[in-house]
Order: C-alpha cells, then sequence, then structure tokens
C-alpha cells in the first residue's frame, strides 16, 4: 500500500498495518512522538490497534528529552 | 504596532506553562516582559545548582521550590503579570484543572514520557487551543537546525526533532534559551493574529 508519511510518499509490502507495526518496519521504537491518522491523534496504548490503510496521510513528531 | 499597544493587548491572555525548568523558566520570563497577563506554571521540583547552567533561577535561590523562585523573577521583571503556580506534579487527571482557563499551553518538560503524555492529553480535551511543543535543544551549535515543526493546525514543536539530551549532548543555556524563546515568540504571534482578527470583524 502507499501512503504518506509526514508529508512524503512511503510505500509498505502490506496491505494495511498497525502503527505499531509501522513503527517497528520503520525502526522508529526507539523515540517517543505523536502520531495522527488522516488528523486524528493516535494516543500511545492506541498503537496496537489503530490501523493505517491504503492512501491515509499519517504525521509523526518526534518528542525528545531535554528542556 | 506599538509596543505598547501590543503590551496591552497581550494583558487580556493567560499562557499555561508545563514545567519550569529551562523552557518554562525562560519562555516564562520572555512572557512576562511581552506583557502577558497571566500565567499559569506548574512543577514540582526545586531548584538545583546543576539548573543554573541553563535556568533562570540564582546561587541564592538554590533549595527553593521552583514554582516560588520563578514567580519572585517573573515580579521583579512585571509585576503587571498575575502568576498563579501550582507546586504539583502535571498528571493526565489535574491537568484540566490547573490549565482549564489557558488560551494558549506552553509543553516545558524534560521528560519525552511527559511531554506525550501533555500534548495527548491536551489534544484531546481542548482539540482547538495552541500548544506549544519544545522538543529537540540538547548540546550546542546547529543554530539553523531550530525550527518550528506543526502537527494540524493548534501544535507547534520548537526545536530540532533530533537532538536527545545524554551525558555527552548536556543541555546549555544557549541552545535552551533559543528554543524557549522560539516557543514564548509562537505564544505572542497567535496570541497577536487574533488582535488583527478582531481588527478586522
Amino acid at each position: 500500500m502507499k501512503i504518506t508519511l509526514n508529508n512524503r510518499p512511503e510505500e509498505f509490502v502490506q496491505g494495511e498495518i498497525t502503527v505499531s507495526e509501522m513503527l517497528r518496519i520503520k525502526r522508529f521504537t526507539y523515540r517517543m512522538r505523536l502520531v495522527k491518522i488522516n488528523g486524528k491523534l493516535i494516543k500511545k496504548d492506541e498503537y496496537d490497534k489503530a490501523i493505517i490503510r491504503e492512501g491515509d496521510n499519517v504525521q509523526m513528531l518526534y518528542l525528545m528529552s531535554g528542556g | 504596532m506599538k509596543f505598547s499597544e501590543i503590551k496591552s493587548h497581550l494583558g487580556g491572555y493567560s499562557v499555561g506553562i508545563a514545567g519550569a525548568g529551562g523552557l518554562g523558566s525562560n519562555c516564562a520570563i520572555a512572557l512576562a516582559r511581552s506583557g502577558i497577563g497571566h500565567l499559569v506554571i506548574a512543577d514540582h521540583d526545586i531548584v538545583d545548582s546543576g539548573n543554573l547552567n541553563r535556568q533562570y533561577y540564582f546561587i541564592d535561590q538554590v533549595g527553593m521550590k521552583k514554582t516560588e523562585a520563578l514567580k519572585m523573577n517573573i515580579e521583579r521583571v512585571n509585576p503587571e503579570t498575575k502568576i498563579d503556580i501550582y507546586d504539583t506534579e502535571l498528571t493526565r487527571e489535574n491537568i484540566p484543572v490547573i490549565f482549564r482557563d489557558c488560551d494558549i499551553i506552553v509543553e516545558a518538560f524534560d521528560k519525552s514520557e511527559m511531554k506525550q503524555m501533555l500534548a495527548e492529553t491536551v489534544l484531546s480535551l481542548w482539540p482547538e487551543r495552541p500548544l506549544i511543543m519544545g522538543s529537540g535543544l540538547a548540546g550546542y551549535g546547529k543554530t539553523n537546525k531550530l525550527k518550528e515543526s506543526f502537527m494540524g493546525r493548534t501544535l507547534i514543536a520548537c526545536g530540532d526533532q533530533e537532538s536527545e539530551i545524554s551525558d555527552e549532548l548536556p543541555p546549555m543555556a544557549p541552545r535552551v534559551g533559543i528554543v524557549a524563546n522560539m516557543q514564548a515568540n509562537a505564544v505572542v504571534e497567535i496570541l497577536m493574529k487574533r488582535k488583527s482578527h478582531e481588527n478586522n470583524t
């Protein structure tokens, strides 16, 4: 499937994946982040259930420690 | 526009500041200098001598509650700014109460888990309320990497989105101060847009 990830086209062999699976595939697991699918916030405890489908617009914002 | 007009407009707003460390203390001072009318500041930490490399505190305040020390410092800069302080750890339960009447919220935590908790809580509670975060400010240099990143219409993250603090990449005054002031700048910009909007309607 093809999606948009942070305004860039991204392709996955799977037809649909959860947010957790996407983070594993993209090796993003080591960071804290905020995730939105088509403008809807996906909370951390929903990553295993929230499904990313063909054509979805996925936004991620990285949250780095320090302040 | 004259500064007196800007200050008079900003005096009508309330800004919540979640954390009074490097980001929160510097951002609060900049907002008070700009004339923000009301600051709501929450933190449960005390001033440590190790904080003085970047946070807006003084040697004789080591050992004080950060909220009380910051209130003192803000009052020395602009006594017209009303300040409410909460010496407590922010949680999903108390955020809705503490920041209820704020027009904008500034995320100024150190730990990324807390940043995520606050963002998820604020975005769910008040999807239309601007949230100005700090993310990626460790180390020094790389000034041109510091930027505003947007997520939706209301969330702005200031920082480089990549440098995380560690023993080898400590937070330091210049870069933390830039990001804290970027956050204050974003607050002022958003609130001033409301003035031009009012004038056009």
